[in-house]
């Protein structure tokens, strides 16, 4: 439930250049914010399902990350590869409020493998 | 129930603060329901009746007066019973002897109160903001300002390109002064806008003669008595006879906030309209509702249709928030935007570009309905689309033409042959070369042409930008029916496009595309920011096509061009530094040496391109790893890179018994000539001392083997998967020649090969001949073509390592955003 969520802000939408990403350090492993062309916001663990690459190094088009190792195509706000592949990157709550950043880092559950949502 | 404090009047008593938009409307509202229910006081702190604020645009542009924006006039609020005080603003609110002081000392007594005192323009707190010549964009008073100062002539500098801004800078511009507008992100209107329609935009305001700069911080507005000038946060300045802010509108909430009612952003209100003190009610920009304010008419108007119903007695109206949609009001630019075009989540984006009329549209659905839109150059549809969007319709049954618009709808898909049938004769198909559609047809008929490439020779129709490729394959099928076996098509570079790479490259050139929005626009593209095919190949062939003009765009590169740096499979990097020609000396592998204990480097390998190469360096280690290497001397090997990456050699001459020419020292030269160049993919040079060939020159891009008469120059090898050994170009005598051959050799497979396309595939496709024909056959186009090799290697032969390293690049590239948990 959203009202369980307790909010971390992280920094400011500005500081993630568009169509980038930048990586937040937490207890349990890297997170990769990203920033869309139109200026939204997704939150995933920062580990393809493929091999482990990190996807905030990766090319951002629309809402979909292109991973930089052997370019899956992963889409921003399920982490779902797009089909043929198969396979889900973690994602957090993410959220933004007067231009601040904000994860909902304790509703993440990461390395769970595979796209449990909820 | 209520105690009145003051004496019973016949009738209530209504105070209004603010006689502006939301505030008269709210009257206009009330009067039609109950006209005798209240006393009406009316402070307006502008000496003004009621105008249309929004008019005051073209007031400034002069396309009207401002008698014509005036919506009611002193007459009105005569013939309503309403004490109208101009030019006096009300400075307290007593709510417990329930009163209101002006100015001018007058107190006037209320049952219920209605506060709509609009907002104020921000004006940024930077030094020189109070400056005489500084002005917001807010009210008559602004306007006049202006103006007087264009009457003059001079220049202006807007701040801020937002809907007011932009609305000021054309006004301004029509008006005679020379404007720049300064905007702090890259797309102009961006809270309405997404970067494609923000690019059209841009260009048709600096078609105007408006000068546009983005990301323009501005650090002080210059002058000593008045505004002489704006300076920016990187050092620029430019002068200025007036300085007009709009940067954006905050709340003017402060008479409530004295009196003690709830306040955030905004005087906050309930759906009722009504403030924390229920004798008192709120509407317009002022006011927080749902968490919400606004800044736009059509809310305001739906706010007062409450609080005039609640103001009559009701106890149901309730407002509930609103979806907005903006239109910018400059004459001859049509823009609309509605809704969230944000995307995301289940969303799909409908693009639709004609290029020839500069329109673009995008509507965003998810789950059949619509979300958003964003509409350039055509916004007749702004309203049906806007109205489907606020009543949730289903839009489904009209799905496959939705973009095409209202007049479209229903009817089933256009039939694009019917529409190129219906053409006359005298119908321009082709544009660029002003090919209409009979001479198309006849010479189909008259020369029995039976494909594209034939009609593109003989009529040059659809040769250039090629935007009209699919109205002549139309012709070709009308003319030939079933004689035509239509296009045997070369891949469409990706997904987002029908066009080919080549394609695409002679229309970057034709139409002189000078950034990859335009070139998405004007080629029609399918997605709104293309996908990680075409973005970084567009990035390559802009940048190849328009040295030192074209801004490179680090978001459409792949990470190791991104960070100068090759990731590895655990996400770490390995730096490899440039050796010349594979020589070092002592101070560089002693630096290296260091660079590998202070950072821990786990692994130093020497490469197959006789460099050394340091794995395991991690991210946040790469600009201390470079500086500390370039303080040796060394810079950037780009091992990462579409581009130059060894020039390999043998001893040659200097030591080999066999040596013919000092090889080592012309595969120095060769590197500093050609290193930091961006070709389509990796280029690897060589050259050999003599024909025992130990640098493997002739499986090298180019390859350079040195006999006593001479210098053989091979071209198009490869090892890798498929090794293909290089062909003989040709043999010439002195290093010149090799350094000239080298130059155009390059800049020919630059210019013409595809994105990721190596010259050995490049070279088999082309054909030795034509490579011979273009580089030893012609001697001045040889020449022609190292001159352009060498006017773009001025540009591009900065060390990157340095201009990271120095913190002066890409800063947020190479640390994290936060560490939490
Ligand atoms: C140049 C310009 C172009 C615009 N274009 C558009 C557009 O195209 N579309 C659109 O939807 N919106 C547009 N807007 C916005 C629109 O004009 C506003 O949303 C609207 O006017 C707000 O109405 P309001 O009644 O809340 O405030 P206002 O119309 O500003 O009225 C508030 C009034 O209260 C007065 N006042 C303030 N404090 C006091 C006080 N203490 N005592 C007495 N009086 C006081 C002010 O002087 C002012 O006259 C534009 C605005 C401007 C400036
Ligand atoms: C598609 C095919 C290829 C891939 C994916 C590939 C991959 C790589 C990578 C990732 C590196 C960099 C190692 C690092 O520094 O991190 C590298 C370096 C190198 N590769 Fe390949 N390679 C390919 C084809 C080739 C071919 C065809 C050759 C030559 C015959 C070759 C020769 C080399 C050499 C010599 C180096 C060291 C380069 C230097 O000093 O900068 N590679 N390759
Ligand atoms: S290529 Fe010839 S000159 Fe060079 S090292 Fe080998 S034998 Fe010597
Ligand atoms: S040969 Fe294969 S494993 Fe070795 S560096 Fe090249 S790509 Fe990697
Ligand atoms: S690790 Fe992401 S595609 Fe292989």
């Amino acid at each position: 439930m959203d009202q369980s969520i307790s909010w971390i802000t992280v920094g400011s939408v500005e500081d993630i250049p568009r169509q980038g990403s930048r990586v937040v350090r937490t207890g349990f492993g890297d997170i990769a914010l990203f920033r869309t062309v139109t200026d939204e916001v997704y939150a995933l663990e920062d580990r393809c399902p493929h091999a482990g690459g990190p996807l905030s190094q990766g090319i951002v088009h629309g809402a979909r990350v292109t991973c930089p190792l052997h370019s899956w195509v992963i889409d921003l706000a399920s982490g779902e590869a797009v089909g043929p592949d198969e396979g889900c990157a973690g994602h957090c709550p993410v959220r933004v409020v007067d231009g601040a950043v904000q994860l909902g880092l304790a509703a993440f559950r990461p390395g769970r493998g595979g796209c449990g949502h909820g | 129930m209520s105690t009145h404090t003051n004496p019973p009047t016949k009738r209530e008593r209504l105070v209004v603060v603010g006689n502006g938009m939301a505030g008269i409307r709210t009257l206009e509202e009330l009067l039609a329901k109950a006209p005798d229910r209240y006393d009406i006081t009316v402070f307006g702190a502008e000496p003004h009746p009621n105008y249309n604020r929004i008019m005051l645009s073209p007031v400034l542009a002069g396309e009207k007066t401002f008698e014509q924006i005036v919506l009611n006039g002193r007459d009105w609020y005569e013939a309503n019973g309403i004490n109208l005080l101009t030019g006096d603003r009300v400075e307290v609110i007593d709510r417990a002897n329930r009163t209101v002081t002006a100015m001018s000392g007058l107190t006037v007594g209320y049952d219920k109160l209605l506060i709509a005192t609009g907002s104020t323009p921000v004006i940024i707190p930077v030094p020189g903001s109070t400056l005489p010549g500084v002005v917001g964009f807010r009210d008559l008073a602004d306007v006049d300002t202006m103006l007087e100062a264009a009457a003059k002539g001079g220049r202006a500098v807007v701040i801020g390109g937002g809907l007011l801004g932009l609305e000021a800078a054309n006004g301004l511009t029509v008006k005679g002064m020379d404007v720049t507008v300064l905007h702090l992100m890259d797309t102009l209107m961006e809270r309405q806008l997404d970067r494609s329609a923000g690019a059209l935009l841009r260009h048709e305001l600096e078609r105007r003669g408006i000068t546009v700069l983005t990301g323009a911080d501005t650090a002080e507005i210059v002058g000593i008595e008045k505004v002489s000038g704006v300076r920016l946060k990187n050092g620029q300045e430019l002068p200025a006879d007036l300085v007009v802010m709009a940067v954006g509108i905050r709340p003017n909430m402060a008479l409530g906030k004295a009196a003690g009612l709830a306040c955030g952003r905004g005087i906050q209100v309930d759906d009722a309209m009504t403030t924390s003190d229920p004798a008192i009610l709120s509407v317009g920009e002022c006011v927080e509702h749902r968490g919400q304010t606004y800044g736009l008419v059509a809310p305001l108007f739906e706010m007062a249709k409450v609080a005039a119903a609640r103001l009559a007695g009701g106890t149901e109206a309730a407002y509930t928030g609103s979806v907005t949609s903006t239109k910018l009001k400059v004459t001859g630019v049509d823009v609309f935007s509605a809704g969230d075009f944000t995307g995301g989540k289940d969303c799909e984006d409908i693009v639709f570009r004609d290029a020839a009329r500069g329109v673009y549209k995008r509507v965003v659905v998810k789950e059949n309905r619509i979300l958003g839109a964003v509409l350039y150059g055509d916004t007749k549809d702004g309203g049906w689309y806007f109205q489907m969007l606020k009543d949730g319709t289903e839009v489904a049954p009209v799905r496959d033409t939705l973009i095409f618009g209202q007049s479209f709808g229903g009817e089933g898909a256009a039939n694009p042959k019917a529409a190129v049938a219906a053409l006359p004769d005298s119908a321009e198909i082709c544009g660029c070369n002003g090919v209409c559609k009979g001479t198309i047809v006849t010479a189909i008929t008259e020369k029995g042409l039976s494909n594209l490439d034939e009609v593109r020779a003989h009529t040059k129709a659809s040769a250039s930008c090629g935007s009209c490729t699919g109205q002549v394959e139309q012709l070709l099928a009308l003319t030939l029916g079933d004689g035509y076996a239509g296009e045997a098509k070369a891949k469409p570079m990706c997904k987002c496009t029908d066009r080919t790479h080549d394609e695409v490259r002679r229309a970057i050139t034709a139409l002189e595309l000078k950034t990859i929005p335009d070139v998405m626009q004007r080629l029609e593209w399918r997605t709104p920011d293309g996908c990680h095919h075409c973005r970084p190949a567009l990035n390559y062939y802009l940048l190849c096509e328009w040295p030192g003009d074209y801004k490179d765009d680090s978001r459409s590169r792949y990470i190791n061009e991104r960070v100068h740096a090759n990731i590895q499979k655990d996400g770490t990097y390995s730096v490899v530094p440039r050796m010349w020609g594979g020589l070092t000396s002592a101070k560089e592998l002693r630096a290296i040496a260091d660079v590998v204990d202070k950072f821990a480097i786990p692994t130093v390998k020497v490469t197959g391109g006789q460099r050394i190469d340091l794995f395991g360096v991690k991210k946040e280690d790469l600009l201390a790893v470079w500086a500390d290497l370039n303080a040796a001397g060394m810079v950037s090997g780009h091992a990462y890179a579409k581009g130059l990456r060894t020039v390999k050699t043998c001893v040659g001459s200097e030591w080999c018994r066999f040596g013919t020419q000092d090889s080592t020292g012309l595969g120095v030269k060769l590197e500093r000539m050609t290193w930091g160049t961006w070709t389509p993919h990796k280029v690897k040079l060589a050259v050999s001392g003599c024909p025992r060939n130990c640098a493997e020159a002739t499986i090298k891009d180019l390859g350079v083997v040195c006999v006593d008469s001479g210098y053989e120059l091979h071209v198009g090898g490869n090892g890798g998967m498929h090794v293909r050994a290089c062909d003989l170009l040709v043999k010439v005598e002195t290093e010149a020649e090799v350094l000239e051959y080298t130059g155009a050799y390059m800049q020919l497979y630059r210019e013409e090969a595809r994105y990721l396309e190596r010259t050995a595939p490049w070279v088999e496709r082309v054909g030795l001949e034509y490579v011979k024909r273009r580089l030893v056959d012609d001697a001045e186009g040889r020449a022609a073509l190292n001159a352009r090799f060498l006017f773009s290697q001025s540009f591009s032969q900065d060390d990157p390592w340095a201009e990271r390293a120095s913190g002066s690049v890409d800063r947020h590239e190479f640390a994290p955003l936060a560490q939490v948990g």
